[in-house]
């Protein structure tokens, strides 16, 4: 693990998320209702959707173009909808956002 | 005989003394310091002692002949100046004392928040009995404030204790909901809610900025700007170990002084318990553990082996009447799931959280009794699988059968009560039904049962069901989402009924199955939310859709359109020049639009606030071309250039624009105004349309030129422009009030008929309340949202919250 500092929890709305750009592309760090943090891939696999942008409800997020739903723990499509987003390992600390920069290596180089 | 020195009489080192009296008599010689000038008390009964429930004597726990019984040297109200390890003596203001081993319970201070003023005579912690004395002499002045800050554990009790002593108290918290780290946010809702019932004001994520006041408290300034007035200031916001003699003295501290389970710090010599101290890097601040801690240090001072573990806990309020209670871990998360149990009425919550077939948590509101049981299979991580199904109702219904929700029905006898707002019994409903009526309907008008808030709507249909067997069936009313049975109406009827004012209120009153709701019922309960009460609750933008949030419209590349606002569709030389500046700036391409106004297309989400600022640099504000509000009005030039114009229409239309922008609707809103029977503006095809006549203006409702195509029906015809502004922000309120959220206004006036809706306008006193109400929204709402998100702070949440892409790839 190679954990990076990308921000504050409070710097993303609470029941929402913030964009993180990387080398493997735009991943979306979402902050619950009750501030567990959470980061996937931006990019609905429907017709690529920016997820930072969903609506964010329990540990779920609505696609805001054609309202696909995805678990944030899994990634997997809720529903009768089938597709599945890459997540990536994130963690807090002390307020401080961490993503793994191990995770993201990896899935640039695959 | 051995001397050993204890710092601090509190309730850690207190229980530990009489555990090492009762195992090790006369085993050793004991001096106690204490910096308060007593000995031990019950520190967690100080809430009782404040709100007068009992007096300081009821609280010693170890008086001065329990001292003197024990033959222990009492040092009070002396405070330990240092201790020198080397010749292993404690030094005290008063002189040295030697010992063989040496035990701290030094516990912790409060932490103090460094705002200005906090050194005023006035402010005061909650930690012992001077602060408590300070607090009930403050109560003594009548008509005196308190503003607690803090709304954990220790300063909701302070608050409930100043309220019953008669103060008016106002609680200041930090985070979203009260007790955050032992309640989740529906349990902390009805907490405020109780607490507000008795009196004290609550108010969540509020920062205090600034205590001010000419040589004492007088006042609190918080960061919005409020100014509460305060004759005492409790600070209430957390502890820290107090380890700086630990420190001092060369010991191993952390976060607080570090101890190995048989609780010996890093001189062997040397033992310490409480909150001052580190264990596995946990500390400590409830008073379960410190009694166990108190077990093991007394064990290994007696030369017996035992060895500390952390445990779970459990909390309980001690608010007289507010019964709380919550243990284990309770936050959601991947493979636990919840047992949500909600009786509303009763005041009753009860959440248990599950993992692998073990209770892990629980939070209960209201009905605690079998808190200490679900506690127990927490501790004991037992298997819960085989009583799972009744797990909720507590130990009382394992091994029952399970119920059958209609069969609790047909147990009931015939006086319950089915509906508490009308007191109408079961059995007046079963002798309605053996009267003949068959329906819901029937039963409203021959019992008023349901007939009010109508939470008891389902209880009414189950009776009707079980009275009537086959031949009734259960109404197939379209619920909002799935997160719910009730329909947009019920719930429309019920936020304004029982005065729900914020998100977490409905969720909870109404039974939602889901912690904060779906992307479909949100956006409908945040509208009639702030529609309903536009001064209690704010809108929230975590609950609108892309567009509304981003004050633009998302394209399906990604990027946004951008539209000013033309009044009336008029626009000048300056704004066009801005425009075209800005289309070269961020690369837009420029569409003019059927509404009478330039959209600029292509812009990049990083990019908004600067066009933003740039077209607000040109006098021009958001044309809110992406909202469920007023988009525009649409005009023709009328009877200023127009040769068969009757009216000003365009004067007209600018007017209702003005009038109507900001404001929040169930869908969009679009308006046309023609000068003359011609309709060159469209307007009979709009949601709300103006023709102009020679004799005034026709005024016509519900047109469309979307997926259905309507014509307007004729509301009504007025003589002035007044008037018509009048009726028009009339209509536009009542439709706000009423309609279903995504219902344009020809779908809601097909439900309500546009007979009541003339009828409700028709009265004079009516329409002017309506007028009224919708002005007092756009105090509120009538702003400039590109403006807000122009400044620079509001701006930074437009870019990326970080960019990797520059870290160097391995």
């Amino acid at each position: 693990m190679n954990w990076i500092d990308i921000g504050h929890i409070d710097d993303v709305p609470l029941r929402g998320a913030r964009l993180v750009k990387t080398s493997a592309g735009c991943i979306a760090v979402f902050r619950t209702g009750k501030d567990e943090v959470f980061a996937a891939s931006d990019t609905c696999p429907h017709k690529g959707g920016p997820l930072s942008e969903g609506i964010v409800h329990g540990q779920k997020v609505t696609c805001p173009l054609h309202n696909m739903v995805f678990d944030l723990n899994t990634g997997a499509a809720q529903g009768a909808d089938e597709g599945q987003i890459p997540t990536y390992p994130v963690r807090l600390d002390g307020g401080r956002i961490l993503l793994d920069g191990d995770a993201l290596a990896n899935r640039s180089a695959a | 005989m051995q001397k050993l020195v204890v710092i601090g009489a509190g309730m850690a080192t207190g229980r530990a003394l009489e555990h090492l009296l009762d195992t090790a008599p006369g085993a050793y010689d004991i001096t106690l310091f204490n910096a308060e000038p007593r000995g031990n008390y019950n520190r967690i009964m100080l809430s009782p002692v404040l709100s007068g429930e009992k007096s300081y004597e009821e609280i010693v726990t170890h008086d001065a002949d329990w001292y003197e019984e024990n033959g222990i040297t009492c040092r009070f109200g002396e405070k330990v100046v240092s201790i020198d390890r080397e010749r292993k003596v404690v030094v005290g203001e008063q002189g040295e004392v030697a010992y063989d081993k040496l035990i701290f319970g030094t516990g912790s201070s409060p932490f103090i928040i460094p705002v200005p003023g906090h050194d005023l005579p006035g402010v005061v912690a909650y930690r012992d009995l001077e602060d408590t004395n300070a607090m009930i002499e403050a109560a003594g002045k009548p008509g005196a404030r308190a503003v607690v800050i803090g709304g954990g554990l220790l300063g909701l009790e302070a608050a409930a204790g100043l309220r019953l002593r008669g103060m008016e108290v106002t609680v200041l918290h930090l985070m979203g909901h009260l007790m955050e780290r032992q309640l989740d946010e529906a349990a902390g809702y009805l907490l405020k809610k109780d607490l507000e019932s008795r009196g004290i004001e609550v108010r969540l994520e509020a920062a205090t900025n600034e205590i001010s006041g000419d040589g004492k408290v007088e006042r609190v300034l918080l960061e919005d700007g409020t100014v509460l007035d305060a004759d005492i200031v409790v600070m209430s916001v957390g502890i820290r170990p107090a380890i700086g003699l630990a420190k001092d003295a060369g010991l191993d501290c952390g976060r607080a002084l570090k101890v190995d389970a048989q609780m010996q710090t890093s001189d062997p010599d040397i033992y310490a318990l409480g909150e001052c101290v580190e264990f596995d890097g946990n500390v400590f601040g409830l008073v379960a553990p410190l009694y166990d801690q108190a077990k093991v240090l007394a064990k290994t001072l007696a030369g017996e082996a035992d060895a500390f573990v952390m445990k779970q806990l459990s909390t309980k309020l001690k608010v007289t009447g507010c019964d709380l209670f919550s243990a284990g871990d309770f936050a959601g998360g991947e493979g636990r799931e919840d047992i949500v149990y909600r009786d509303p009425a009763r005041g009753i919550y009860k959440r248990l959280v599950i993992e692998d077939d073990q209770l892990i948590g629980a939070v209960m509101y209201g009905d605690t009794a079998d808190g200490n049981w679900f506690f127990g299979l927490i501790k004991d991580g037992t298997d819960i699988s085989e009583m799972r199904e009744t797990l909720i109702f507590g130990p009382a219904y394992q091994g029952g059968a399970a119920a059958d929700p209609l069969s609790a029905v047909a147990a009931l006898p015939p006086d319950a009560e089915i509906c508490g707002c009308n007191g109408v019994c079961k059995g007046d409903i079963t002798a309605a039904i053996e009267g003949g009526a068959t329906d819901l309907g029937a039963i409203r008008a021959q019992t008023k049962a349901s007939a009010s808030c109508g939470t008891c709507t389902g209880l009414v249909e189950q009776v009707l069901s079980v009275a009537l067997g086959d031949d009734f069936v259960m109404p197939t009313a379209q619920p909002v989402c799935g997160c719910t049975d009730l329909t947009h109406e019920d719930v429309r009827r019920l936020i304004k009924a029982r005065e729900l004012k914020s998100q977490p209120a409905v969720w909870q009153e109404l039974g939602w199955t889901t912690p904060n709701g779906c992307h479909v019922c949100r956006p409908a309960v945040n509208f009639y939310l702030l529609a309903d009460w536009p001064l209690e609750y704010r809108d929230d933008p975590q609950s609108r859709f892309v567009n509304e949030r981003n004050h633009a419209n998302i394209q399906k590349d990604g990027t946004y359109s951008v539209m000013p606002r033309m009044w009336g569709g008029m626009t000048d030389a300056n704004e066009l020049r801005a425009i075209a500046d800005a289309a070269d700036k961020y690369g837009a391409t420029v569409k003019v639009t059927g509404g009478q106004r330039i959209d600029l297309l292509g812009v990049k989400k990083e990019d908004l606030p600067a066009i933003w600022a740039d077209l607000n640099g040109a006098g021009m504000v958001s044309g809110h071309a992406y909202t469920k509000g007023l988009r525009t009005v649409k005009t023709c030039v009328g009877k200023d250039w127009c040769r068969f114009g009757t009216q000003d229409s365009t004067g007209l239309g600018i007017a209702l624009e003005k009038r109507l922008w900001g404001s929040w609707t169930p869908h969009k809103v679009k308006l046309g105004v023609s000068g003359c029977p011609r309709n060159c503006a469209e307007a009979t095809c709009k949601d709300i349309g103006i023709v102009c006549v020679d004799s005034g203006y026709q005024i016509g409702v519900g047109g469309a030129a979307g997926m259905d195509v309507k014509e307007v029906e004729r509301l009504v015809d007025v003589k002035t422009e007044e008037e018509a502004i009048e009726w028009v922000v009339a209509f536009v309120q009542l439709y706000r009030e009423h309609a279903k959220y995504l219902d344009r206004a020809y779908k809601w006036l097909g439900k309500v008929g546009l007979e009541w809706v003339q009828e409700v306008l028709a009265d004079d006193a009516e329409r002017a309340a309506l007028v009224e109400r919708f002005d007092l929204s756009q105090s509120v709402y009538q702003t400039d949202p590109w403006a807000e998100r122009a400044e620079p702070e509001a701006a930074r949440r437009f870019q990326p919250l970080a960019d990797l892409t520059l870290e160097a790839a391995e």
